[in-house]
């Protein structure tokens, strides 16, 4: 980091005068150093950290045992927890019911509003996709517990207006994690939505025109002509929701609190139980450094589709 | 296209953004509604659309004072993780856009890498850390929290603005004889106010939101209000208008935030990949 040099502007008139004044080494590494420092100091310490608990017997209800180093016995009682697998099975069982769905009512309200040539009106809902995706998740939990409520809820009002008895959606296994898919369905399908219509507004005028004289306007038009667009997006959806639903914690934990049961517990909150519930910071730790791993991989695809300018 | 089809198409169109106006705004039209609603009306079945509004649950959340503390807290942390965030992020973002230098990369991909790390990650070593030097339960600590996510949006937020910006006007301020510093902060930072403000207000946003972190590092001095919100589901019989006057006090604040940086939202939220 010691050798900064200014990029020098492609086609300058007169470089010479930015290598001859940018003689500031130091100056530049002063401005950049102290997000550096800090960065570091909060988030890669913290890791180091953790790693080197899970490499330790930390149990915080047991101070009497100490915290010696135990090798990877942390590791190996991870790898041998079937709950752990589980909370990550149910994670993947709650992408599969939610992402799909997103993505495909994503694109149709996308389409939907690119061909809306009321001007106001296209604009107003753009405005309100934007609320679901910004509001306060704990909120919107507090909310969900409202509305999905068994005996004064909105849903099962609804449910009943067309004969459905009411259903214990908190209250049982499947319905809660139906429950918590659709609450984030409502919340992250106006999210694909915005991507896909920045796809759209991508498409130069006379391709959309010719490819409307090829193929229409239906189904094969879509495929043909817009979907090529739309993939670099479809792409960073797909990767940033799975890392999302990885982090999924606040909604889920105001809603259902990964009950009934465990039926709700995905992989955040089962590691958060296992650390500030049964405060086995140890194991905790290496679950933590596992998904990690998981985050880690996930962020290499996404900095390698996206940033190939980066990667010199 | 004849009269009567366009006709057609233009009901369709309206009956359709008509749902998912509704769709999309319905749970929050709920919570306002809950929040002004006496608690019977809560419970009527069927529910009912019109009844006479009451602030007495927002009066009994005031009197208590416990929701006010907490909005108090989080407006503390949210404005100072937004503040800190912003000194240390925007030289950076400046200097990562106009330098190259070698691990250049490595450092951006690192910076981007944190956009994909669990809280849940973070959380554990933070708050044996934060134990061991006894700062639990104080806003330093949230704030120290905050800034693993909020450095990283700043940063890569404001790049594009600085990027955005001819290198041109930092030729023409080193000629007229003034340094990097100068160049930077009289030159390049007016320019970028409109990148810095967007970063800002979702930085605030953000932090604002956040759940698990306060939940774990904080008891009660530094309780923020989703904390305090997510408490009203424990013990014996939920005050559902309280909480819900609770929710919307949170919520509203981001929901005006929200509508002014709604065409940012995405560019902030897919790290500049989607923009």
């Amino acid at each position: 980091m010691s050798q900064l040099t200014p990029i020098l502007p492609k086609r300058s008139a007169s470089p010479r005068i930015v290598l001859s004044r940018f003689n500031i080494k130091w100056p530049a590494l002063f401005l950049l150093a102290p997000a550096i420092i800090i960065l570091f100091a909060v988030g890669i310490y913290p890791l180091v950290f953790a790693v080197d608990v899970s490499l330790r017997q930390y149990q915080l209800t047991k101070p009497y045992l100490g915290t010696p180093y135990i090798g990877l016995q942390n590791y190996i009682l991870v790898i041998n927890d079937t709950l752990f697998w589980q909370s990550l099975f149910r994670t993947f069982t709650f992408f599969v019911l939610t992402v799909p769905l997103q993505v495909i009512s994503g694109i149709l309200i996308a389409i939907f509003l690119d061909n809306l040539n009321i001007k106001w009106l296209s604009g107003l809902l753009r405005v309100i996709l934007v609320l679901p995706i910004a509001i306060t998740p704990t909120v919107i939990g507090l909310v969900g517990r409202l509305l999905f409520n068994r005996d004064f809820g909105f849903i099962n009002f609804l449910l009943s207006l067309v004969g459905i008895e009411p259903i214990p959606w908190l209250g049982e296994p499947l319905p809660a994690m139906l429950t918590i898919a659709l609450v984030d369905i409502w919340q992250w399908t106006p999210f694909i939505t915005l991507v896909v219509l920045s796809g759209l507004t991508l498409i130069p005028h006379d391709v959309s025109e010719a490819g409307q004289l090829d193929a229409g306007r239906g189904w094969h038009f879509f495929r043909s002509v817009q979907l090529p667009y739309l993939l670099p997006g479809l792409t960073a959806v797909l990767i940033l929701r799975t890392a999302d639903i990885l982090k999924l914690f606040d909604m889920v934990f105001v809603l259902t609190r990964g009950g009934p049961g465990v039926s709700t517990e995905l992989v955040s909150l089962y590691v958060q139980r296992i650390g500030f519930r049964v405060f086995d910071m140890g194991v905790a730790s290496a679950q933590a450094i596992l998904l990690l791993v998981l985050c880690i991989i996930l962020s290499r695809a996404y900095i390698r589709f996206f940033y190939r300018e980066i990667q010199a | 296209m004849t009269r009567l089809k366009y006709r057609y198409v233009l009901v369709l169109q309206f009956l359709f953004s008509f749902l998912i106006i509704v769709g999309f705004l319905f749970p929050i039209y709920w919570m306002l509604t809950t929040a002004l609603k006496p608690l019977r009306d809560t419970f009527a079945i069927p529910p009912v659309l019109f009844f006479q509004p009451t602030l007495e649950h927002f009066e009994a959340i005031f009197a208590e004072g416990a929701v006010l503390r907490s909005l108090r807290n989080s407006i503390i942390v949210a404005t100072f993780t937004t503040i800190t965030a912003l000194i240390l992020g925007v030289p950076a973002a400046y200097i990562l856009a106009r330098f190259d230098f070698k691990g250049k990369s490595n450092l951006w991909f690192w910076i981007i890498s944190n956009r994909f790390i669990s809280p849940i990650v973070v959380a554990l070593p933070f708050y044996l850390i934060a134990r061991n030097l006894q700062i639990l339960d104080s806003f330093i600590v949230l704030v120290l929290v905050y800034l693993t996510f909020s450095i990283p949006l700043v940063v890569w937020l404001c790049i594009d603005q600085f990027r955005a910006i001819p290198r041109e006007v930092d030729e023409a301020s080193h000629v007229d004889g003034a340094n990097l510093w100068q160049t930077f902060l009289l030159v390049n930072l007016p320019l970028a106010i409109p990148g810095i403000v967007v970063s800002a207000i979702l930085v605030f946003i953000t932090s604002w939101n956040e759940l698990l972190f306060a939940l774990l590092l904080t008891r009660n001095e530094a309780r923020t209000a989703p904390v305090e919100a997510a408490n009203f589901m424990t013990g014996f019989g939920i005050r559902w208008g309280p909480m819900m006057a609770t929710g919307a006090l949170i919520a509203l604040p981001v929901l005006i935030f929200s509508l002014i940086v709604s065409r940012n939202l995405i560019r902030g939220l897919t790290i500049g990949a989607v923009k």
